[in-house]
């Protein structure tokens, strides 16, 4: 039977009707995809002239320089400046912190089981409960210091506003949504790891620092790397957790929500166009760093 | 101390700043929220107090629209009974078509790369941000957009159809655009698991397609289709962003109550509302883990 599956000229069988009904699916589902964001990005080069919906009425970067001079009062530059600073300190704290817990689950961990259930709930835990909850403790975080001043240091008390905040409220809001996807990769790669390479290097003597340092480290880099982007493109994106939990600053996408109620311009599909732009080039990037490392490792 | 307890204290250590991150911003929220939504709150302060006057007031009414025939069901009822309604079509398109994509990458398409390329291509649009992708369907479904400029030149119609957007049938569209790939990833990963002999016996044994499909297949990839649907569930049960945009903002869902509450600093009510959300997702969730083991049991 086996001789039969692998002879070249009868494995070739014809394909069957669900191969192509089913291929038609799927050719129809990424159309469904990228169909419409394909529409957003021609038409974020409309002429001046134009407006929401095709016909292109000429082609021109007149909407990308008027997002340059600002939407309204909306200072975009400056929202998107702090999306990515947020965004990258959500990067390496999701890296640092999900390496850690990766590394602490190859030990005996007691109660760690009781640790990857509140984490898992964390991520299926509709957002708006944790965005709710996040800003209701540092509402009361806000009561709580008000009344210390107000006792001890009552000068402080005019300047005081809020403990809310984007490196605040709005990072450790982003962190419970990044943080388990970090963790689960952590856990596939090193239900993937060979640890005898760990153990050749303690053989060989080197110490616990040494062996992280120079052993596990360099070989699960690439996944560093995939874990940041996800860090990174997830805090660039997110809206559902960040919602109540900025304080007085809003990021890019929150901005972005609110202008769809308001802006009737191909403007909102510039913006559409660089956000997009950014997350892409991400990716891209990441993918780069990741065959980069992977390739250098193959030479040595 | 001895060496086991030394690691597990060194093991606690490495995983302390992930679970202090889940402590203070997700437990501890989560504890006040069941706290608050016992408190009493004016228009600028909080007061603690224990009454359950927030769930009373949320409920209220209710009991008479469900008893008395004629009346209107109370407001908390019919968001409810919305939001289960666009979970409920979500969940089964997006199962249904994650199935068919998954089993397409999965048992179709032969090689390796082949199944890698493509699968990224389903996984891209996740990167992208979910505002962007919704305004995306104003161009091809609004008044104006291409699909009423399709029908109008065919003459299939006279008049631009308007129930494609700010609908709907457009909230259902977006959830469907945005969540599939919840369903895809987990039933992919549980299809290419399958001992492909499996399937070679299940049709040596002279098994139709379909048989194969309902007694072999469904069955092995049970799991996969059950992790898919609680995030599928729990997004859309608590979803206020694309209800918001694209039913444009005319659309109540449960999410929104509490995020319009929020916004307007009532949080013990918010709050209370929160605790019967969970409640309710909770249930879902249990129902749904309560399928797996129980047939596992059997």
């Amino acid at each position: 039977m086996s001789l039969l599956a692998t002879s070249p000229v009868l494995r070739r069988e014809r394909r069957p009707l669900s191969f192509w009904l089913l291929g038609a699916v799927f050719a129809a589902f990424v159309l469904f995809l990228y169909g419409p964001m394909f529409a957003i990005f021609v038409l974020s080069f409309q002429g001046p002239e134009g407006g929401l919906t095709f016909p292109m009425r000429g082609w021109s970067l007149h909407w990308f320089a008027q997002l340059w001079e600002g939407i309204g009062v909306i200072d975009i530059g400056a929202a998107l400046r702090r999306s990515l600073l947020l965004g990258t300190v959500v990067m390496g704290l999701t890296v640092l912190f999900s390496l850690l817990a990766g590394l602490a689950y190859r030990k005996k961990l007691p109660g760690g089981t009781l640790l990857f259930y509140v984490v898992v709930a964390s991520l299926i835990m509709p957002s708006i409960i944790v965005s709710l909850g996040v800003g209701l403790m540092f509402r009361l975080l806000d009561g709580g210091v008000k009344l210390w001043l107000e006792a001890h240091w009552p000068e402080a008390l005019d300047t005081f506003t809020t403990t809310l905040g984007m490196f605040s409220s709005g990072l450790g809001a982003q962190l419970t949504w990044t943080l388990p996807f970090g963790l689960l990769i952590m856990f596939a790669v090193f239900n993937r790891f060979n640890p005898a390479y760990e153990e050749a290097a303690r053989d060989l003597g080197a110490t616990r620092w040494q062996t992280l340092r120079h052993v596990v480290l360099p070989l699960i880099g690439p996944s560093l790397v995939g874990i940041g982007m996800f860090g990174f493109t997830l805090s660039w994106d997110e809206i559902a957790r960040s919602s109540q939990v900025m304080g007085d600053v809003n990021t890019l996408p929150l901005e972005l929500q609110g202008l769809t109620t308001t802006v009737t311009t191909p403007v909102i599909y510039a913006l559409g166009t660089v956000t997009t732009l950014v997350s892409f080039a991400v990716m891209g990037l990441t993918m780069v760093l990741m065959a980069v490392w992977r390739r250098r490792q193959g030479r040595r | 101390m001895k060496p086991t307890a030394r690691t597990a204290a060194l093991a606690w250590l490495q995983a302390a700043p992930l679970a202090a991150v889940f402590a203070v911003f997700f437990l501890i929220p989560l504890g006040l929220i069941g706290m608050v939504s016992f408190w009493q709150a004016t228009d600028y302060e909080l007061i603690p107090a224990f009454s359950a006057e927030n769930y009373l007031s949320i409920f209220q009414g209710c009991g008479d629209s469900l008893v008395t025939a004629g009346q209107d069901t109370c407001v908390t009822l019919k968001t409810y009974a919305s939001t289960l309604k666009f979970s409920l079509i979500t969940w089964a398109v997006t199962a249904v078509l994650g199935f068919a994509i998954a089993w397409f990458l999965a048992f179709h398409v032969k090689t390796q790369g082949m199944q890698t390329l493509l699968f990224i291509v389903c996984t891209v649009p996740f990167w992208t941000s979910n505002v962007i992708r919704m305004i995306s369907w104003v161009p091809l479904l609004g008044r104006n957009g291409l699909v009423n400029q399709t029908l109008l030149g065919l003459g299939l119609v006279q008049e631009p159809v308007e129930w494609l957007l700010f609908s709907e049938f457009s909230v259902v569209l977006a959830f469907v655009h945005l969540y599939t790939m919840f369903m895809i990833v987990p039933i992919f990963n549980a299809m290419m698991r399958i001992d492909r002999s499996l399937l070679e016996a299940a049709r040596d044994c002279g098994a139709s397609p379909w048989q194969t499909l309902w007694h072999v297949v469904l069955p092995l990839t049970r799991t996969g289709l059950i992790i898919g649907s609680i995030f599928v569930l729990a997004l859309v049960m608590g979803d206020f962003v694309t209800v918001g945009v694209m039913g444009g903002q005319q659309i109540a869902s449960v999410g929104k109550v509490i995020q319009v509450q929020t916004s307007y600093l009532q949080f013990p009510l918010a709050a209370a509302n929160a605790v019967i959300l969970l409640a309710v997702v909770l249930m879902m969730i249990v129902a749904l883990m309560r399928l797996v083991n129980l047939r596992k049991e059997l």
